[in-house]
């Protein structure tokens, strides 16, 4: 990181007038769920587009006490995930950080949502290339907030209108309009259908953030999340099938019925594997302590 | 006598920073609608009509006077100065038009009117199928079977003399005249009770100007709709409208069956129009 830290470097990196305007802004953004709050962005010792609006999250609100987990392709040890958890302790002394999603407090992630069951009080932070749901339809973003606050989704219902034209079916296969407590429709981030799906009534708070965008949205607990879908074709999330058309497992800890990440072996035969590699590592330890 | 679809009530519209010379200093006496003291543009200096179940009135005057800016006002793309507009829909519930906020003129819209532009790069989204365009329509009014949908706009097709095949071209690969018939089915699958039609012909061959005014007419004995039709062009009234009010700077100078301002025209612009198109 280019960035070289000092001694007067703020708990948190950001100062305290910052951290509060983002949680003003999460605070609005849990109140109006769906509803896209604009906050001045801040520069970050890392390029947009590489979480920042995540961090930006994650650093107003983490305190000594916390315990954070980062998940970048549903993999703890990627390098962007480390990047960000090496970053986050070095301006946050006395930080946890953990693989293990049932354990943290906080857990930063771009393109999945971990696979373990989370509770209440945990708090899931999106990091949002496209924040807004109608940009596919709509280039004025003076237009698709007048669209928003009226609800005229139309144009992105002709969109899955014409997927079923085409193709039979709607090929979103991330970033899935999803309408959030009857009224706002979210981009959820690029997550997979299959998680798009789990945001429905889960117990966290999802907090959703876009640095370039300058934009910070939530999904709180219970609340309904539903993805937009006709009522003869029906949302599906993905299926993973072996050869044989049966229901897929993990080639490393056995699982099924979890997103997989595809593999090719040599003679062309796919295999699956777990996507949260810290899912499949649980999995895979209880199995050897025979649980 | 029929239930009135719409009374119009001295609507005003000017564009400009108003002046309290305004409305006296325009208008078709003035031979301008220009004020000369605060040279703001009164579109519509106090316009007046009422509108009948099923019937078609027609809005002729020359480029200018005023047509456009008042069904565009009606069909709330753009607000009025003063003045009132009152709908009265199909359960005979009577709406104050202006006084609508914006979702529910999103709503009425949707569900109680529809509008065909002259130019279908306003009425239709040029990103989207012929269908698409088409479905959006049904979309905002909240249907969401996909089945139900198609149905709906395959008999609008039907209705519009679209062969199904084409359903889902893009608007760009059809003719002038096409694009027109795709626009009046957008506009008709929501069953409104209203239609605006606003110079729709103009600027098509003849021979395709005259089939979809073939056409209009046929929808008119087919649907339960009334229409305004919005044209410079004497021919297509004649053809369309049972009553006519003539427009001119602004104004309202006559109006009528349209038979009888065709055959009798008492004011001088009317007489004028006439003649010239003689
Ligand atoms: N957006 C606008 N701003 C200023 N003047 C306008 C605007 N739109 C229309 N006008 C003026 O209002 C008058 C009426 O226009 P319009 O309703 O389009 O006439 P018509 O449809 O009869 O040709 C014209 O003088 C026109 O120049
Ligand atoms: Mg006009
Ligand atoms: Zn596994």
């Amino acid at each position: 990181m280019r960035h070289s830290l000092t001694q007067q470097d703020h708990f948190g990196f950001i100062d305290e007038y910052a951290k509060r305007e983002v949680r003003r802004a999460t605070l609005k953004a849990i109140c109006i769920p769906g509803y896209q709050v604009p906050y001045s962005s801040r520069e970050m010792p890392m390029g947009r587009g590489f979480g920042t609006g995540g961090l930006q999250l994650t650093l107003s609100m983490i305190g000594p006490t916390d315990t954070l987990k980062v998940i970048d392709q549903g993999s703890d040890e990627s390098v962007n995930a480390e990047n960000i958890k090496g970053f986050v302790q070095q301006v946050c002394s006395g930080v946890h950080v953990t693989n293990k999603a049932t354990e943290a407090s906080i857990v930063q992630t771009r393109h999945r949502i971990p696979e373990a069951p989370m509770s209440e009080g945990q708090i899931l932070v999106f990091q949002v290339p496209y924040p807004d749901s109608l940009v596919v339809v709509e280039a004025s973003e003076s237009k698709r907030r007048v669209m928003h606050s009226e609800a005229d989704y139309a144009k992105l219902w002709v969109k899955l209108y014409e997927d079923i034209v085409r193709y039979g079916e709607i090929t979103i296969s991330h970033r899935y309009p999803t309408e959030i407590h009857g009224g706002y429709v979210i981009d959820p981030s690029p997550i997979p259908r299959y998680d798009t799906a789990r945001l429905h009534q889960s117990p966290v708070i999802h907090l959703f953030g876009a640095g370039r965008e300058k934009k910070i949205y939530a999904v709180p607990p219970y609340t309904d999340a539903k993805p937009l879908a006709f009522e003869d074709h029906a949302f599906r999330v993905e299926s993973f099938l072996d050869q044989d058309g049966e229901q897929a497992s993990c080639s490393v800890c056995g699982a099924k019925g979890v997103y997989f990440d595809e593999h090719y072996t040599d003679d062309g035969v796919v295999q699956y594997k777990c996507s949260d590699t810290d899912f499949c590592l649980q999995n895979l330890t209880n199995q050897k302590n025979g649980q | 006598m029929a239930n009135k679809v719409l009374e119009v009530n001295n609507v005003k519209k000017v564009y400009g920073s108003e002046c309290p010379d305004c409305l006296q200093s325009t208008g078709p006496e003035h031979a301008s609608n220009i004020c000369p003291s605060c040279g703001s543009i009164v579109a519509l200096g106090g316009v007046s009509f009422d509108l009948h179940a099923n019937e078609c009135l027609g809005i002729v005057g020359e480029s200018g006077s005023g047509k456009s800016t008042l069904v565009k006002s009606l069909y709330f793309d753009q607000s009025v100065t003063s003045g009132k507009a009152w709908f009265t829909d199909q359960q005979g519930e009577r709406i104050d038009l202006f006084a609508q906020h914006a979702a529910q003129q999103r709503w009425l819209r949707n569900n109680r009117l529809g509008m065909v532009y002259q130019n279908p790069h306003i009425g239709l989204n040029f990103d989207f199928t012929v269908g698409g365009n088409i479905a959006e329509r049904l979309l905002m009014g909240g249907s969401r079977n996909y089945a139900k949908i198609r149905s709906s706009v395959q008999s609008y097709l039907e209705k519009v003399e679209i062969p199904l095949a084409r359903m889902d071209d893009m608007p760009a690969d059809f003719s002038g005249g096409m694009q027109q018939r795709v626009q009046i089915a957008k506009a008709l699958v929501t069953k409104p009770s209203l239609l605006f039609l606003d110079e729709v012909t103009t600027g098509l061959d003849l021979s395709v100007q005259a089939r979809i005014l073939d056409l209009i007419l046929q929808l008119r004995y087919d649907l339960d709709v009334a229409m305004i039709v919005v044209t410079h062009d004497l021919g297509v009234v004649r053809l369309l409208a049972d009553r006519t009010i003539v427009m001119k700077n602004g104004q309202v100078v006559e109006g009528g069956l349209t038979d009888q301002v065709l055959h009798d025209p008492q004011h001088k612009y009317t007489q004028r129009l006439i003649s010239s198109e003689l």
